[in-house]
């Protein structure tokens, strides 16, 4: 990645990263505001124009590819990367200047990053004993932090004698004993094995509205981000991409960057060739067209993608008022469902998604798919949505 | 065929190995053994044929006060260089691995030279600067020219365990609550600690050992253990010094010994089931 690489500014209302409910006079309701953040490393800019609030109790994850700077705005929240330019605040309290051990934030590793010369009590019991909790009060707090972990009763045991599971487990208690104002986890689950990670994923999502804790979570991997965030924050180079709901960003992504990234969007190339007040028709790269709806009207001959979810890519026979016929490449078939790669021609491959209801469509077979015109995303020839 | 010669040379080669594995134990242990079992030899000559058993030596070497001056000499040197060094080659070394500053390649470089430099360069050295300056020869000359010569053995053990212990923990340790000192009391030394002990050990074996740089260093009248040994050496090869040598022996070897099996019980961690960390 160089610094130079110019990302999409969308100009949609996402990006603004403002709280949903618009008021300015909430700094006491957020866990953590972000104000113009830049962080450089010499002449390599890490993050830039970071602005973000981040409400009191709520999920968000920072999802995005390897060096986007993900990690580097959890770690700058930690105080373990120095912020170049704007302000953090936590709390409502300015951090800028407040080391790392008096941000009072819980932090979870995804090497777990346990001490190994210490048992599962004192590693839990090591951020109570430095807020000077008494002994008494300390054992009952982490009986109570290992039940919440399910793992009540491992006190005396060592790091080394747990599965990456359970020592994330410990993790994970360690960090939320001492009620810390934020929880910050760096891709706590990418160590473990997939069945592991399902489990634990629900297990901290459980955990977090049990606690009411307002939690930052840091991952590549676009499902952890849809099941468990309330809200997303879609990172790439440095910047926001896009800050939504899980549906807001998967429905509607604001670039082609997200739109990418988040589930494997068929993004089909095209001019629009008609134009009938919210209505369009697009004539696809591909050879064929579509008609699709769009928020505002388009001008005719301007390049358009349109963006369709392979879940609303319907091979039905019949369905949805859009038909593009093509000849089945390959299907996968998963028990409840099935993933056909359809070829449009023109090396145009879609991907569609669908429930089986009738009959499998093999291989070779040349098929019909459908989609609603409102049923999809277009973006203008800069990869922004058109909204 | 060919494999048949193959099998044959491989043979030869093995027992070829054993020959100069047996020829190399026995070049480095003969000696010491000699020593040892010398050092019981009821003759008067320190040299073959055994011609009894006796202690006689060991008695005379508990009734030698200058043996006995130079061994305390050697003691509370080599426990001062211990001490010193492994507290700087600690500080040292923590800086070298944790910390990024100008001119931190050079400074790695310097720590090392003392290790490089023969030994007798640097005895005339100190003492040449010692001259240079006008001050006289003392015994902290010679504690300082041990720290010198130990500091680098400890800056690289300590170095070398201190990359294998992760940053994170420490950031774990912050993020907590924990200081920086707190956290490096708590969490970096603990981790660190099976390096210092075979640090503080080296360096007293380093000092204690010393012959060369000691020659230069001494203040007039003041003998270590082996500068005692060379001189007794230019009288004559009693067993006295036979005895003396197994002394030595025992205690430049009984005592990382010790150390180790020590260091063991410490450090029944397992490590088992730690994760690889994905970089970013």
């Amino acid at each position: 990645m160089t610094t130079t690489q110019q990302t999409p500014r969308p100009a949609s209302a996402g990006v603004s990263a403002q709280p949903a409910d618009g008021s300015a006079a909430g700094a006491d309701r957020h866990a953590v505001e972000f104000r113009d953040v830049q962080i450089a490393y010499g002449k390599f800019v890490a993050v830039r124009d970071f602005s973000l609030s981040i409400a009191k109790g709520s999920f968000v994850t920072l999802l995005g590819p390897s060096g986007c700077g993900k990690t580097t705005i959890l770690r700058s929240i930690a105080g373990l990367v120095d912020i170049t330019s704007g302000q953090i605040s936590i709390g409502g309290r300015r951090v800028d200047d407040v080391p790392i051990y008096k941000r009072n934030i819980g932090l979870v590793f995804q090497s777990y990053a346990l001490f190994p010369h210490k048992t599962v009590f004192d590693n839990v019991a090591f951020g109570l004993k430095y807020r000077n909790v008494p002994r008494a009060e300390i054992a009952r707090k982490v009986g109570q932090a290992l039940e919440m972990v399910r793992l009540p009763g491992a006190e005396k045991k060592l790091p080394s004698q747990l599965s990456g599971g359970q020592q994330q487990r410990i993790a994970l208690a360690r960090a939320i004993v001492f009620e810390p104002e934020v929880l910050l986890l760096d891709e706590p689950l990418s160590a473990l094995d997939a069945n592991m990670r399902e489990e634990m994923r629900v297990e901290i999502k459980k955990i977090q509205k049990a606690t009411g804790i307002t939690a930052i979570f840091v991952t590549h991997d676009q499902e952890e981000a849809l099941s468990m965030s309330d809200r997303i924050v879609v990172m790439n180079a440095g910047s926001m991409e896009q800050i939504g709901t899980p549906q807001e960003v998967y429905d509607t992504p604001a670039t082609a960057f997200v739109a990418d990234f988040l589930g494997k969007a068929n993004m089909l190339a095209g001019t629009v060739s008609a134009v009938d007040g919210a209505k369009a028709t697009v004539a696809l790269a591909a050879g064929q067209s579509v008609s699709v709806v769009s928020p505002r009207p388009l001008a005719q001959g301007a390049a358009v993608t349109v963006v369709v979810r392979p879940q609303k890519l319907s091979v039905a026979p019949g369905s949805g008022e859009n038909r593009l016929s093509g000849r089945v490449v390959s299907t996968s078939y998963l028990g409840g469902s099935a993933i056909y790669e359809i070829d449009l021609g023109g090396k145009t491959i879609v991907r569609a998604n669908n429930a089986i209801t009738g009959r499998l469509a093999r291989e070779g077979e040349t098929v019909e798919v459908g989609f609603d015109p409102a049923g999809c995303v277009l973006l203008d020839d800069k990869g922004l949505r058109i909204a | 065929m060919t494999a048949r010669t193959g099998d044959k040379e491989g043979r030869w080669a093995w027992r070829l190995t054993g020959f100069i594995t047996v020829c190399v134990y026995i070049f480095m242990f003969a000696p010491i053994i000699a020593t040892v079992v010398l050092s019981f030899n009821s003759s008067m000559f320190g040299g073959f044929p055994m011609t009894g058993f006796s202690l006689q030596w060991y008695v005379k070497l508990l009734g030698n006060e200058q043996v006995l001056a130079a061994f305390r000499t050697s003691l509370w040197i080599a426990v001062v260089t211990a001490i010193v060094t492994t507290a700087v080659g600690l500080v040292t070394a923590f800086a070298l691995v944790r910390f990024d500053f100008r001119g931190k390649q050079i400074l790695s470089t310097l720590v090392i030279l003392p290790a490089l430099v023969p030994e007798t360069i640097l005895g005339v050295g100190l003492l040449v600067l010692i001259k240079a300056v006008d001050q006289p020869r003392t015994l902290l000359i010679l504690v300082l020219g041990h720290i010198l010569l130990a500091v680098p053995y400890v800056v690289l053990i300590v170095q070398a365990r201190m990359v294998g212990v992760r940053r994170v923990y420490e950031e774990a340790a912050l993020s907590l609550g924990a200081s920086r000192l707190a956290s490096f009391r708590e969490i970096t030394l603990p981790l660190l600690l099976p390096a210092v002990i075979a640090g503080a050990l080296l360096a007293f074996t380093i000092s204690f050992d010393n012959t060369s740089a000691s020659l230069f260093w001494r203040p007039a009248g003041v003998e270590t253990m082996p500068t005692q040994i060379l001189s007794m050496l230019k009288i004559s090869i009693s067993p006295e010094i036979n005895a003396l040598g197994t002394v030595m022996i025992l205690v430049t070897v009984g005592i990382p010994l010790i150390g180790g099996l020590i260091l063991q019980s410490l450090t029944r961690l397992k490590r088992r089931g730690e994760p690889k960390e994905e970089t970013q």
